[in-house]
């Protein structure tokens, strides 16, 4: 029960392992590692992977939590490893598995494919076949706020992989599709909120979601993902995909 | 610039959406209402044919018992079977399959629904039975079982 930074602690780490070319099963695999309070999961991961069993294959790029390249299942919760302390681990035996409802391609590995599809499905990009103006296109501090939580998304799959209704059914276009979707819809510089409600008003869009909070939980960016999605849903049904009126909010330009 | 709008989508699963949040809300009331008024205003023991028949043909308070349970029946019908229908949908993925759950669901919804308003909007209250009732148990507390009128036993074949 290290609660210290340099403490070190002996962990059983239980990997979730799965080789097509060798198992038949996924089978769990068994390890020992010393790491330090201030050691992050990753790090624990990385000491098996070099020290202990070289085919132990997983994802990971900046490790520091911007890339999202690291998602995976943690003691039973989506995170990101490079983003769990060791010191904050309340038992000594840490489980790590790959993100659940994304066929596994090795061990920790997953394919990403079926998640980028449902992203790519809701015009994650800004439309606007206006006229360029000769300087910017201007937008206030309010209209940026409105939608600055979902600007936050690294796309590390951990919402859309944590959601139930995404277990169950594949073909719903989860969380951090609807949160890349209320990026731009709620984009004062944007013209196609129009379309993407259309997109996401179908049976496998919006309405699966059954506000499990899963996602909001999981998401290492902390965006209010549930929120959003709820948004999403309130414009759907009043056309309003404007700045929130505020009580006692003051304009901040003319 | 607070304001920027854009068509409002419309469609089935919205307005089922939105349905549910509604009809939720009016069921918390609705719902909780009718138990408290059966189990704790009144119990059990005396809630009976001539109970909830003499309610029905009150003159001035009948057409509000009959269009509360109206209300109660259709939106929990509704309520709970779209909720069994979207449960359904996370786990049956195909179009085809969700169209015959979807139409067993609104079938035994809509069979239900019909029996219950036919029985709650046409219901003719039995005046000999009711008066006979409170005959046989005139003096008598109402918590306690009641004595059933002599027409009940007569009428047994």
């Amino acid at each position: 029960m290290a609660a210290t930074d340099t403490q070190k602690r002996k962990l059983t780490v239980k990997v979730h392992r799965y080789d097509p070319e060798r198992d038949q099963a996924p089978h769990w695999e068994t390890y020992q590692v010393e790491a330090e309070g201030h050691d992050r999961v990753l790090d624990v991961i990385q000491n098996i992977k070099w020290y202990q069993d070289e085919s132990l294959t997983l994802r990971r790029s900046c490790a520091h939590g911007v890339c999202g390249s690291d998602a995976m299942r943690i003691n039973g919760v989506n995170a990101l490893a490079c983003k769990i302390l060791i010191k904050n681990l309340r038992s000594d035996t840490l489980t790590v598995e790959p993100i659940l409802g994304l066929p596994v391609i090795k061990d920790l590995v997953v394919d990403m494919k079926p998640f980028f599809d449902h992203y790519k499905s809701v015009m994650p990009y800004l439309v606007n076949d206006e006229p360029a103006p000769t300087t910017e296109r201007l937008q206030s501090p309010e209209e940026r706020a409105r939608f600055d939580d979902t600007t936050k998304c690294i796309l590390c799959a951990c919402c859309t992989t944590s959601c139930p209704p995404f277990w169950g059914d594949r073909k719903y276009v989860g969380p951090a599709a609807i949160v890349n979707a209320h990026r731009f819809i709620f984009d004062s510089r944007d013209r196609a909120a129009a379309e993407r409600l259309e997109i996401l008003n179908d049976a496998e869009g919006v309405w699966r979601c059954r506000t499990v909070f899963n996602c909001t939980n999981a998401c290492p960016r902390d965006i209010p993902v549930t929120q959003a999605i709820q948004e999403v849903k309130r414009a759907m049904l009043t056309g309003d995909v404007g700045v929130e009126e505020e009580e006692g909010a003051v304009a901040l330009t003319a | 610039m607070a304001s920027r709008r854009v068509k409002p989508t419309g469609g089935y699963e919205l307005w089922w959406w939105y349905f549910m949040r509604v009809s939720g809300l009016l069921l918390v009331f609705l719902a909780l209402g009718h138990l408290f008024i059966t189990h704790i205003l009144n119990n059990v023991e005396v809630i009976n044919y001539h109970f909830v028949s003499s309610r029905w043909a009150n003159p001035q308070t009948g057409v509000i018992w009959r269009l509360w349970d109206l209300t109660m029946i259709n939106l929990a019908v509704l309520h709970g079977f779209n909720g069994v229908r979207e449960v359904l949908y996370e786990y049956i993925a195909s179009n085809r399959a969700r169209i015959m759950v979807s139409t067993i669901i609104w079938s035994s919804a809509v069979g239900l629904i019909a029996i219950g308003s036919y029985a709650i909007l046409l219901f003719h209250s039995d005046k000999d039975y009711i008066r006979d009732f409170e005959d046989a148990n005139r003096g008598g507390t109402a918590i306690h079982a009641p004595v059933l009128p002599p027409t009940t036993i007569a009428r047994q074949p």
